[in-house]
């Protein structure tokens, strides 16, 4: 291509028709300026969704784009990328379509290591059918279908991707334009399936669930931004530090002044330190949590089909079998 | 081919070593006279030397059972069933069998040295050499060792047991009854309480293992038009292998990769081992996670520009409906296969019927058509996957190609076809124009109402598609009340279509008109040919389910009756009176078993009889 493409080539000409506030259109902008970032082509990019408010994504991105049915997203995108492994292919789902309905795929997409961008919009609520409680939902929300409070035990998606034997696990949150630009980029160049936890807010039915470490003014101190071969540092001034507790086998909260030499290295290849920061809980872990590179499914799939599925040999030459005979 | 002509009776000839007490356990079946009917007969086949060296082509010994129903003169004569205990068992008996019988090989005796012993210079399991048969390998001798270690037996004594073993898998794969053989047992053993008991529980074992193990057996259709057999040359072929060689020739005449996906079931899983064979030829086989990713990873390799194929029975394919729907909306491309076997819920797994008709033609929420194409014979499936592909590429549609249990299995002769004798697939072209992409890729054929195959990657085409409502001419979302009027009508207009590129329906056998027509689909061709040749009756023999030829309304008011058999509880009789207000008499079969000849014979007349 002769011009560089902007973000705005990526927008098309359907009304966005998300509430107004939802955090949905900062992941949309944040996701066109990273397919421009990264010089994408148009032509040589699908994005598939399920079912769901952010399944609407497709209809938005100047891309090819297939909206398809409640949680199977990923089987489509996968027969879609063994179809055609040049061309880059987003999942675009949430925290029902993926890890309620959708578990199985989203977990055999994982261990497979589809070439597949994942990203799972996680509000915690179900948006689209007016606010129910969902997978992802902590203990005891309100909701029209559990109005004494849910009683389900929540599922932790970077939990669920560590034991499917995920190779790429990154977090972001839906208005934080930088966290989330480095984390698109890095999704974009990983090869295998890169899954993506985005913290959106849910202005209509789950105002705020994660505003105890998404609010700007506060977010210095709730949020470790990961970086690999960096010190895991946090605050203002970076001036806290993580560190391994050997007594508790848990990660805590140290004064990187005091013991800056206890402060953690973070190493993207650990998926025990990576298991621990899952889990961690203010400061949140955000960025790259988890990379560790291996084969892809569809690389894997090739080199059982040499010929890359391409024809060498006509039927003709192969219909008569091992024996045949004549009728006069 | 000189055969029993009736399913009800089954030659098994059961070979190994001299040691293995074949001749024992025979020459008792022959003295046995106490079996009701004497519904078997014997014929042993021993040799000469007393100890033959073990192991040897000239120690094996044989005997030759007749499992029938009715009266039984003759051991029979080529065995449909062979059960070689060893290597130079299965050398010395496989001459002796048409192509398409069942060969059951005791893995146990395949030894480097027995292979040697026998004259082998490749292990005959793995080098092509038992291509033309049904083979079921099993680990017999130590699978029946263990069935009756609680006897403390030696180990000769109770490796003696795993003839009655085999009996045992052959008895649940016959569908025969355990308790005659059980009494034998009793009455000739009686004096061995031990190797009686041993015996039975080797019987006992033997069932339960064919059971779990979900063996299945269909012999050859025997009942086929062999009279008419055309020049040409000939290979034996099973449902499974026509139907993926016909997906691959439909591959190559539309100049497409083939991605097939699906999760194992029985007895669908054939057809998977048999594409993973065909990479050569531009097939990619994919084994999903379920029925639903299955279908979902077709639907996604029919959007990336491949024919996607899924194949299933009916359970699986009751779990990949919401996708058929998706992929009726999004008007691509899809083959899905159903291997029918008997249901409701998990049902006869091994068992052929013909009861997902509904499902097929009615099944799916919303107004969501659907073309159903079924295969009659093994050799059919061949041309039936090309028509399914050539359908589902001319409309954009999914295309539902009903076969069975039974044909999956089931060898038969086959002409085989010159490739390049058949017409070529051709994709709908995309419209070059200066129309927006979204519409360029709805696009469609007058005639067919198939729209442009826009695949991912094509420059300056990027659209959306999905399984919301789209305007009918721009192919975004639409929610507006008369435009779904439209697209249901052009959804149901595209299938009825479908007809307009077929040929006529044709009368298989018969006089065009006269007080009776038998209409039968699908496996059940064989016998319904041979019963109406009998009785002189007509037959018309359905392909195109939905739609139905255009002439068949006509061509069945020609008859005064309609006789409709199938193994089902009278699906086709239903879609014959919903879409062609004819009023059929139904004949039902669902015993698991394929009709008999007499079966159909005896309804004819009984019919015949009313109608004069």
């Amino acid at each position: 291509m002769s011009n560089k493409l902007t973000a705005k080539d990526f927008a098309t000409s359907q009304e966005v028709r998300w509430c107004p506030g939802c955090g949905d259109y900062a992941i949309l902008k944040a996701v066109q300026k990273a397919l421009a970032d990264a010089g994408a082509d148009p032509a040589n990019t699908a994005f598939v969704s399920g079912i769901g408010c952010a399944a609407r994504f497709p209809y938005y991105v100047e891309t090819y784009g297939f909206h398809t049915i409640h949680g199977r997203a990923p089987t489509i995108a996968t027969g879609l990328k063994l179809a055609n492994p040049d061309l880059d292919v987003w999942v675009v789902t949430g925290d029902g379509d993926s890890l309620s309905i959708g578990g199985n795929h989203l977990m055999h997409a994982l261990r497979r290591n589809v070439g597949l961008k994942i990203l799972l919009f996680n509000n915690e609520i179900y948006g689209l059918t007016k606010g129910q409680y969902s997978p992802t939902s902590r203990v005891g929300t309100k909701s029209p279908s559990s109005p004494k409070g849910s009683v389900d035990t929540p599922v932790s998606p970077g939990q669920v991707a560590m034991g499917c034997g995920a190779h790429f696990f990154a977090r972001g949150v839906d208005t934080d334009k930088v966290g989330m630009s480095d984390v698109l980029k890095q999704a974009h160049a990983f090869v295998g399936t890169s899954f993506v936890e985005i913290f959106q807010n849910c202005i209509v039915y789950n105002e705020d669930v994660f505003a105890n470490f998404t609010e700007r003014k506060t977010a210095a101190n709730t949020q470790l931004h990961l970086k690999h071969g960096e010190p895991m540092l946090f605050g203002e001034n970076n001036d806290k530090g993580i560190r391994f507790n050997q007594d508790t086998w848990s990660l805590e909260v140290v004064d990187a002044t005091e013991s800056p030499d206890e402060v953690l290295v973070h190493d993207e290849g650990n998926a025990v330190v990576a298991r621990l920061l899952i889990d961690l809980h203010l400061p949140v872990a955000m960025g790259v949590i988890y990379r560790q590179p291996a084969v892809s499914f569809e690389d894997a799939f090739y080199a059982h089909h040499p010929t890359r599925m391409k024809r060498t040999k006509s039927i003709a030459d192969f219909i008569k079998g091992p024996s045949s005979w004549t009728v006069e | 081919m000189n055969r029993n002509n009736d399913v009800e009776s089954i030659v098994i000839r059961i070979a190994g070593d001299s040691g293995d007490g074949i001749q024992l356990m025979g020459s008792q079946f022959a003295v046995s006279t106490a079996l009701a009917g004497a519904d078997f007969a014997t014929f042993p086949d021993y040799p000469a030397e007393i100890r033959a060296p073990v192991g040897t082509t000239f120690g094996v010994s044989a005997y030759q059972i007749n499992l029938g129903g009715g009266p039984i003169t003759t051991a029979g004569d080529a065995p449909e069933v062979l059960v070689a205990f060893n290597p130079a068992a299965l050398k010395v008996s496989l001459p002796m069998l048409d192509r398409g019988a069942l060969v059951i090989v005791n893995n146990d005796t395949f030894t480097a040295r027995n292979l040697a012993k026998a004259g082998y210079d490749n292990d005959p399991r793995e080098d092509g050499t038992l291509n033309d048969y049904q083979v079921v390998t099993a680990d017999i001798s130590h699978l029946n060792l263990e069935a009756v270690k609680e006897f403390g037996l030696s180990k000769s004594e109770g490796g003696r047991c795993k003839n009655f073993y085999t009996l045992g898998m052959l008895l649940w794969m016959f569908d025969r009854e355990l308790a005659p053989i059980e009494a034998w047992i009793q009455r000739h053993l009686g004096g061995k309480p031990t190797m009686r008991d041993a015996n039975i529980k080797a019987l006992h074992a033997g069932h339960a293992f064919a059971e779990t193990a979900e063996l299945s057996a269909n012999l050859s259709q025997i009942n086929l038009p062999q009279a008419e057999m055309e020049p040409g040359e000939y290979r034996s072929i099973t449902g499974a292998e026509a139907l993926a060689l016909g997906l691959a020739a439909a591959g190559e005449l539309a100049d497409r990769s083939v991605m097939f996906c699906s999760y194992p079931i029985t007895p669908a899983s054939p057809l998977l081992h048999r594409l993973t064979n065909l990479a050569e030829m531009g097939v990619g086989t994919f084994q999903a996670e379920d029925e639903i990713a299955a279908i979902g990873a077709a639907i996604g390799a029919s959007y990336g520009g491949m024919i996607g194929v899924t194949s299933s029975s009916g359970p699986g394919i009751a779990l990949k409906t919401e996708a058929m729907g998706l992929a009726v909306s999004a008007e691509l491309p899809l083959v899905i296969i159903n291997w029918q076997r008997g249901g409701p819920s998990t049902g006869l797994p091994t068992k052929t019927e013909q009861s997902d008709l509904y499902q097929a033609v009615y099944g799916r929420n919303g107004d969501t058509p659907i073309p159903v194409l079924s295969a009659s014979t093994s050799g059919e499936c061949f041309e039936m996957a090309i028509e399914a592909t050539r359908i589902a590429l001319r409309h954009m549609t999914p295309v539902i190609l009903l076969a069975d249990g039974y044909l999956s299995n089931a060898a038969e002769p086959w002409r085989i076809p010159e490739i390049s004798a058949i017409e070529p697939i051709a994709s709908n072209p995309v419209p070059d124009s200066d129309e927006s992409p979204q519409r360029r890729a709805f696009t469609r054929d007058a005639k067919s109402h198939g729209r442009a195959w826009v695949t991912p990657g094509m420059p300056g085409l990027m659209h959306r598609i999905g399984g919301l409502e789209k305007d009918v001419v721009s192919g975004h979302i639409s929610y507006d009340p008369a435009n779904h009027q439209r697209m249901t009508d052009l959804r149901a207009a595209k299938v009825d279509s479908v007809a307009d590129f077929i040929d006529d329906q044709a009368i298989e056998q018969g006089p065009d008109s006269g007080d009776l027509v038998v209409v039968a689909w699908g496996s059940t061709y064989g016998p319904v040919y041979q019963a109406t040749r009998r009785t002189g009756v007509s037959f018309i023999h359905l392909r195109h389910l939905n739609p139905l030829p255009r002439n068949l309304g006509q061509l069945l008011g020609r008859f005064d009756k309609v006789l409709v058999p199938e193994m089902n509880d009278g699906q086709l009789t239903t879609l014959l009176r919903d879409e062609l207000c004819v009023e059929p008499v139904p004949f039902s079969k669902v015993t698991g078993q394929p009709f008999l000849i007499r079966e159909l014979v005896g309804k004819i007349e009984a019919v015949r009889g009313e109608a004069s």
